[in-house]
């Protein structure tokens, strides 16, 4: 057993260099700031770049670049930041690049509190780009959970050929926790499927919309074509409603099609219990203790508390919610999450959401006071 | 040695879409031959464009091609060229994504990434409808500046060259040494660009009245030079990077280890706030003390709350120590307060207010402190940590909090001292700890 004291940014970095990471683009912005310089600190004595661009911009641009030249790229930010790496998530889309985003969240609108924690980027997040297609969201509760977590980002950016979220908060980020990062059982390394030499290459071959298209880097061995504009399997600009849409269904279907496969969740359901608590990062965390605290008391309560917030683990979420009266969701920002859980839910189930948007976390009290717990 | 490669453009997509005389024709088939003339393997050169007319070009040749978002060109080539050194990357690019992306130019030059900018510059934007640029002229008559141009006409040569351009070019598609010159930008190792100016045939030319000779006629009247205006070559960027930081840069530190070796008397989560100022390492020796409670078998969380001008003000610090899994991280009511200096007493003053009957409060006894219903125990921390050293106030402080407190035994902070700290600093806060831990027998004693 090795134990260490690390906050959730370094977590994030050595999770990425576990997955082997070799390219980082980033800009300070706080509170992710220190995960640009964990990677400067490790990147380049593997081998590997780190570099602080000119602006959030240049740094999606370049993790684009790299990526497509076939390294496995990490950048990491705040929400102001996904403000302006925005339009290229959709080019990292348009063209299936590989790429792990980390936002460590911050009290917002605008500059807000930089030192101080939120959870108001969530349906930013998913809806963070023009064309408004499915992207992956991971958001991890602990700090040994933004180390997993960005290793499995990683895996699924390979497998999909999708931009990866890691959505975490300035509350994980750069609170240092005991840790066994040794002890975390991690999932095979998963690295993109590459077209053979001697094998034809289209950049965005499938046949069923749900396929991943095989990679050639840039400077590989196929001549690799890269567009922002509307195209076909080649790559090549389209103006054919019929190939647009064939386009448009895949990137969606890929994501989509694998939404059980994509959700992670961690079940804690007490028997007859028809009040559920549904929660992610560091919120679910409250909602553990206030679980022990209602059951207690006597009160039967359920949770469920979500790894992956997209695409929406439909399959869990309503299994879980199926015959329950009251369902509460805590959430540091005036409800969003709620939304999907809401088009999930029971018609007869009562929606508690207990929101909070003052920088301080959730208490476990907050909870069972306004869920109605006690 | 492979065949001689006449061209590098393909028509397998069709013939350039350029307008009738457009001088993106003529500015792509200068590539070509300066392609031709220098023979690299296809597969190792990607052409990079963003939008604009220019934008179109990309795909036309037998190369890599990325097309990517308006004024991005550059930041897409930068990230081929690091992850990629061996590749020739061109850049194609209009007037109108050195305006939006001018910061990338800028950077670029600075940075001295080798890659190669050839600007396409028409003076105005031909994709959209013939807009005005950052290049339009004085005078000049677009869609938007129907009046004549009252903007200054921006000299992206003088701005590469001034933020550090190894090598810069000025000219036209006219020129008749074009190719060379786009070859001689192509060999350069560190970044090199040429502005071209030409003619939009479709928007600017009707409008302005533009022949061939008024091109180094307006040249003239803005005072600008033309040929190469930059040539100082310095190590390019991604070489410099590998060399400087990949052979230089020492072995990350192999983190100290944690091993639970020691018993502790903590029965359920147990929150401990810290509050002194920037500059008496309270942050540090906060981390020595949870970690001191992970050696005692303890889970442990660390939260700082300093203002972003770090060396001056509070600095307070939260620990959390636990047998089980910390899962609420706040302390909404601390059981152990340790207050060192006045700054930390301003920040935590209302909090110190709220504390109840059940927390103990370690003050420093030169404070005048709030009546709080805590039990206080005031004692001399920075006279003790005068006579160690000033900046060990976190660990006397601590050291006597523990003695009290026995949360878990002295032994495992002097472990984590001399595990985690490099000798000379372990030196001075194992004396502070021993003075911390005395006083508070002196105290106890009283």
């Amino acid at each position: 057993m090795g134990l260490e004291f690390i906050e959730g940014n370094e977590a994030i970095a050595r999770g990425a260099m576990k997955a082997n990471c070799n390219f980082f683009a980033g800009y300070p912005i706080t509170p992710s700031s220190s995960v640009l310089q964990y990677m400067q600190g490790m990147l380049p004595h593997s081998g590997g770049i780190a570099i602080q661009a000119e602006d959030e911009i240049a740094s999606m641009g370049f993790c684009i670049g790299a990526a497509m030249a076939g390294s496995k790229v990490l950048t990491a930010t705040s929400g102001p930041g996904i403000s302006l790496y925005s339009e290229n998530i959709g080019l990292a889309i348009a063209g299936e690049t590989p790429m792990v985003i980390v936002n460590v969240q911050r009290q917002g609108p605008a500059t807000g509190s930089a030192t101080k924690g939120a959870e108001g980027d969530i349906q930013f997040t998913r809806w963070c780009t023009s064309g408004g297609l499915p992207v992956i969201v991971l958001s991890p509760a602990t700090v040994e959970e933004a180390y997993e977590l960005t290793y499995r980002a990683f895996n699924l950016s390979e497998q999909y050929r999708v931009p990866v979220f890691l959505l975490t908060n300035k509350e994980i980020g750069v609170t240092r926790e005991s840790v066994d990062l040794e002890a975390i059982a991690l999932p095979s390394l998963v690295e993109r499927t590459r077209v053979a030499a001697d094998e034809e290459y289209l950049p965005h071959y499938f046949e069923a919309p749900s396929d991943v298209p095989a990679f050639s880097d840039f400077g590989g061995e196929h001549i690799a074509r890269f567009t922002t504009s509307t195209h076909d399997k080649a790559a090549y600009l389209t103006s054919s409603p019929a190939v647009i849409q064939e386009m448009i269904d895949h990137y969606a279907a890929k994501v989509d099609a694998a939404a059980d496969e994509l959700a992670l969740v961690k079940e804690d359901f007490q028997d007859g219990a028809d009040i559920l608590i549904i929660s992610y990062g560091i919120t679910s965390r409250s909602a553990t203790v206030a679980v022990h605290a209602a059951r207690a008391q006597g009160v039967k309560v359920s949770a469920l508390s979500l790894q992956t917030l997209y695409p929406v683990p439909r399959t869990a979420m309503t299994s879980s919610m199926h015959g329950m009266k009251k369902i509460i969701v805590p959430e540091m920002n005036m409800g969003q999450y709620i939304l999907e859980v809401e088009r999930l839910a029971p018609a007869d189930a009562e929606l508690i959401g207990v929101n909070k948007m003052d920088t301080t976390l959730i208490s476990p009290a907050e909870i069972l006071e306004r869920g109605g717990l006690q | 040695m492979n065949a001689v490669r006449e061209t590098y453009l393909t028509d397998d997509i069709g013939p350039l879409p350029f307008c009738p005389g457009c001088g993106h024709e003529r500015l792509v088939k200068a590539l070509d031959q300066a392609l031709f003339k220098l023979q690299p393997d296809p597969k190792k050169v990607v052409i990079v464009t963003d939008i604009g007319c220019i934008g179109l070009a990309d795909r036309h040749f037998v190369t890599h091609a990325f097309h990517g978002l308006h004024g991005r060109s550059i930041t897409y080539a930068c990230g081929l060229k690091l992850a990629r050194p061996e590749l020739t990357v061109i850049v194609l690019k209009g007037d109108g994504g050195c305006g939006i992306g001018g910061t990338h130019l800028l950077n670029v030059a600075r940075r001295n990434i080798g890659i190669t900018l050839i600007v396409a510059n028409n003076f105005n934007y031909g994709m959209t409808g013939g807009q005005h640029s950052v290049t339009t002229p004085p005078a000049g008559l677009t869609a938007t500046t129907p009046l004549g141009n009252i903007e200054a006409a921006m000299d992206l040569c003088g701005a590469a060259n001034a933020a550090g351009a190894s090598w810069a070019y000025r000219g036209t598609g006219f020129d008749r040494d074009l190719p060379d010159r786009i070859a001689d930008a192509i060999r350069q190792p560190g970044f090199a660009m040429l502005d071209i100016w030409d003619m939009c045939t479709a928007y600017y030319l009707p409008r302005n009245q533009l022949r061939k000779k008024d091109l180094t006629g307006i040249m003239e009247q803005l005072g600008l030079q033309a040929g190469v205006l930059a040539d100082r070559p310095r190590p390019e960027y991604g070489e410099h990077y590998r060399e400087v930081y990949a052979t230089k840069q020492p072995a990350p530190r192999q983190r100290q280890q944690i091993t639970a070796k020691y018993a502790n008397a903590v029965v359920a989560q147990t929150g401990i706030v810290i509050a002194g100022s920037a500059g008496q390492k309270i942050r540090s020796a906060a981390g020595l003390f949870a970690q001191a409670g992970m050696f005692a078998s303890l889970n442990a969380t660390q939260k700082d709350d300093y203002p972003i001008t770090v060396m001056t003000g509070h600095s307070v610090t939260e620990i959390i120590l636990s047998p089980e899994r910390i899962d609420y991280t706040a302390i909404d009511s601390p059981d152990y307060f340790v207050v060192v200096s006045a700054d930390g007493l301003n920040k935590s003053g209302g909090r110190i207010e709220k504390l109840a009957g059940s927390t103990t409060l370690y003050a420093e006894e030169s404070l005048d402190l709030p009546a709080t219903e805590a039990k206080v125990v005031r004692l001399p921390f920075i006279a003790t940590a005068k006579k160690v050293n000033r900046l060990s106030i976190g660990i006397v402080a601590l050291s006597a909090m523990l003695r009290d407190s026995g949360l878990f035994p002295l032994e495992a902070l002097e472990e984590s001292i001399t595990t985690l700290q490099k000798q000379a600093l372990a030196d001075v806060n194992l004396r502070a700890l021993e003075a911390g831990a005395a006083m508070m027998g002196v105290a106890l004693d009283k």
